[in-house]
């Protein structure tokens, strides 16, 4: 094998590792957004109205993204790894243009830490109206969090605040222009509605499954309509924003918009095309529908789009992996907007219709893995959709990759360890739901220590004479 | 002091508080592995589940804070430190990743066995972690880290500085952790398991020490600029860090467990300045300066702008946290 196909395979071997690390932690980084605000609801709701059910939901929830959030921390902590560990050519070269988002992500990190900490750990320990409210710094920062890590992804689809020199120095650098590039607001407004529409739509799908199990109590209910409500909106928000996100493709970033339509040649009232592939220069099994493309991507018949007959072979990304991810969201993102609008039917008739409906239910449940597709089919689509550039127009791929070779080791070892932590993080988060059936506070009483009559007398000599 | 020296002082101020508040919390892990079967271990292992459980997410976020810094500040170094010492990074990332995840989910687990396996790997990543973070200093002390980073993919982190590094920050850790975690169960009520946390303190105290006198020799055969830096600029901070660390011992032996975490605080604190001072003007020890690595001008100024953010923001919250923990209340079983 020569050296140039090595160096390929590794950084295939680092694209994959990076792919993986992202497309795990991005969803887990949509629970630490938007769950603390579903918990929000339920815990005022418990307070407010001294509503036991809401109250007792909001303490499961808590528990539950306790879980959660540590898997999404210590996940995140190693894309901080990774960024220097796979893409140093990318760091070196621009980590002062990027790296304030980073910076400023940092202290939305440790607000988040410290104040769901303190959650956490504070019933009982807390007044009522202080716990509730050290959920809205940890809301806050889910939403400035995200608005940072999009920017710094936004910026390496439309790059700017800088000035790169023929002899490949950086300089000019504008860090307050790097954070608002052109891509970030519309980047930034589609994953944070995702967020919502993931973990209303996972979190109701819980509860519709015990209610097609035959729960169907208030908790169940409750349990289900506060985050499907959020995922609903979402859902029904998204389409649109999708689209605005969409609109800037077309003149900034035509290759991407390309591969997304596979659109071969360069035309105006360019045609839709539904499904697809593109094999040996020709589109194969498509469905194509006149003039939409150009409607959507440039809200005109007259508007020309890009078609990679004008983008060079070796600056053009796969685009058969690019148009049927873009496919794929687009049609789970249809789909969960037409069971919102059925959610909404089914509620203008009479409030409980909803649960009474197998098929609603098990609609829900569906939604819940629609938007995981959506997400992730969406995040490929941008991703993949930017090859082979790591900075668009910049910066290639391969001239950020790491110089260190036996990165399918790590790929390896890493793709065993994010394996093992999903299946025990489910196992987990299951055993904890099937325990709180029986009894809502049933957790092991200490760290692995035998229960019951250990900890009996260990409360005995913790409460007995011995304080000092 | 210009630009980039008060950039690097709020990088190395990262190090110094992951070395602190990181540190005891590795090195709860550390007594969590030695503390014995499920029945022997129940009382310390629940001790060490209360003490860090609110804070162990804080306190990992200044791993990230060092390395956002480093990379902002400072983008070659970032790059150069990366890919030479490309494997200890990528073991200490494994190891905070099953760390993390096996003590969240070793609290929530359904069965004692499950919780057991939860248990090791926390355990066993809570030695790791710390070792690997420690060759990783070792390695850049010892002047291992080219500014182009080119240097060896081994021999870069397995020099003698490096293994110094390693094991002294695992026994560090554990002799921090052992002062938290007696004064956080005398604060609890638990005084007999204080005694015995605290006399583990003493002991891991006497031998950390004795490994430190033991780490000066090899640093001075090993890593010329660090050890001629360490008698010079740095002399006052590792004599300081002697002083507070027999100051810890005085005070374990007279049980004084809260005042005892002081002095253990300060020890560890002065001997992680001494060697940013020791090392200083190099930011990769003989290979690239602070000046010469740092990054552009405004990005520099936006850096010391977010700090000042977080200082108005992140450290009040931070220090309401650690004050809510160490209230009696906070200390005792859970409501």
């Amino acid at each position: 094998m020569s050296s140039a196909l090595i160096a390929a395979d590794e950084l295939v071997a680092a694209r994959y590792q990076m792919a993986l690390s992202l497309g795990f932690h991005i969803i887990l980084s949509c629970f630490g957004v938007a769950l603390p605000a579903m918990i929000y609801v339920l815990h005022r709701r418990g307070i407010r109205r001294d509503d036991e059910v809401a109250l007792r939901l909001a303490k499961k929830w808590a528990k539950a993204s306790a879980v959660l959030f540590a898997v999404g921390a210590v996940s995140g902590t190693i894309l901080s790894f990774e960024m220097g560990l796979l893409w140093p050519g990318l760091m070196s070269t621009y980590g002062d243009v990027i790296g304030l988002a980073f910076a400023m992500e940092g202290i939305a990190f440790f607000i988040e830490a410290v104040f769901l900490g303190i959650y956490l750990y504070g019933w009982g320990r807390l007044s009522p109206k202080v716990h509730l409210r050290t959920l809205l710094p940890i809301m806050a920062a889910g939403v400035f969090g995200s608005f940072c890590i999009l920017s710094v992804n936004a910026w390496m689809n439309a790059p700017s605040g800088f000035t790169l020199l023929p002899d490949g120095t950086v300089t000019d650098v504008d860090p307050i222009a790097a954070i608002f590039n052109d891509a970030l607001w519309g980047q930034w407004i589609h994953m944070w509605v995702a967020a919502y529409a993931v973990t209303g739509f996972l979190t109701a799908a819980v509860y519709a499954v015990g209610m097609l199990r035959g729960r169907r109590d208030r908790a169940h209910r409750l349990g289900f309509t506060v985050p499907f409500a959020f995922a609903a909106v979402a859902a029904l928000m998204q389409p649109f924003v999708g689209h605005l996100t969409g609109l800037r493709l077309r003149e900034d970033q035509p290759s991407k918009l390309a591969a997304m339509e596979l659109a071969l040649e360069t035309e105006d009232n360019a045609p839709l095309v539904i499904g697809g592939v593109l094999i040996d220069g020709e589109v194969r099994y498509g469905i194509e529908i006149p003039k939409i493309a150009s409607l959507l991507a440039g809200n005109s018949f007259d508007a020309e789009i890009t078609g990679l007959n004008d983008i060079p072979p070796d600056e053009q990304p796969p685009a058969n992996v690019v148009h049927l991810a873009f496919q794929t969201m687009v049609g789970a993102g249809t789909a969960m907007a037409a069971i919102a609008v059925w959610w909404l039917w089914r509620l203008r008739r009479r409030r409980d219709a909803v649960f009474e409906s197998p098929w609603f239910l098990r609609a829900a449940i569906a939604a819940g893995g629609l938007s995981v597709v959506a997400l992730e089919a969406g995040w490929t689509t941008t991703e993949v959709g930017r090859q082979p550039w790591i900075v668009y127009g910049y910066m290639r791929v391969e001239d950020a990759v790491t110089t260190n070779s036996g990165i399918w080791i790590s790929l390896v070892v890493m793709v065993a360890i994010y394996l093992s932590m999903a299946v025990i993080a489910v196992k987990v988060l299951t055993g904890m739901a099937r325990r709180w059936r029986d009894d809502p506070d049933s957790d092991l009483p200490t760290p692995y220590g035998p229960g019951g009559e250990l900890m009996t007398s260990f409360h005995a000599a913790a409460s007995s004479g011995d304080r000092s | 002091m210009n630009l980039a020296d008060v950039a690097a002082a709020l990088l190395f101020l990262g190090v110094v508080a992951y070395a602190i508040l990181g540190g005891a919390d590795f090195g709860s892990g550390v007594w969590d592995l030695l503390a014995g079967d499920a029945r022997q271990g129940a009382h310390l292992r629940s001790q060490i589940d209360r003490s860090i459980g609110p804070v162990w997410e804080a306190n990992h976020v200044w791993l990230v804070y060092v390395l956002v810094f480093l990379w902002t500040g400072f983008p070659t170094a970032f790059g150069a430190i990366m890919t030479t010492l490309f494997v200890p990074w990528l073991l200490a990332g494994l190891g905070i990743v099953l760390r993390g995840g096996a003590f969240a989910f070793r609290k929530f687990s359904s069965t004692l066995a499950e919780a057991r396996l939860h248990g090791i790997v926390f355990a066993a990543s809570s030695v790791v972690t710390p070792f690997f973070l420690g060759m990783i200093a070792g390695g850049i002390a010892s002047g291992r880290v080219p500014a182009d980073g080119t240097g060896d993919i081994w021999t870069s982190w397995t020099g003698p500085t490096s293994w110094v590094g390693g094991v002294l920050a695992v026994l560090t850790v554990s002799f921090l952790a052992a002062t938290f975690l007696a004064a956080d169960a005398q604060r609890g009520g638990r005084t007999e398991l204080a005694d015995d946390i605290g006399t583990k303190a003493f002991w891991s105290g006497l031998v950390t020490g004795a490994a430190a006198l033991a780490a000066a020799v090899a640093i001075e055969l090993d890593a010329e600029t660090l050890a001629d830096g360490l008698h010079g600029r740095g002399l006052v901070f590792v004599i300081g860090s002697a002083a507070a660390g027999l100051a810890t011992l005085a005070l374990l032996r007279r049980r004084q467990w809260a005042w005892a975490r002081v002095t253990a605080v300060a020890a560890v604190g002065a001997i992680v300045v001494g060697w940013g001072v020791a090392q200083y003007p190099d930011l990769l020890v003989d290979e690239l300066t602070i000046d010469d690595g740092a990054g552009a001008r405004p990005t520099l100024v936006g850096l010391i702008v977010v700090f000042g953010a977080a200082a108005v923001t992140a450290v009040p919250a931070l220090v309401w946290l650690f004050v809510l923990v160490n209230q009696d209340d906070w200390q005792r079983d859970d409501h």
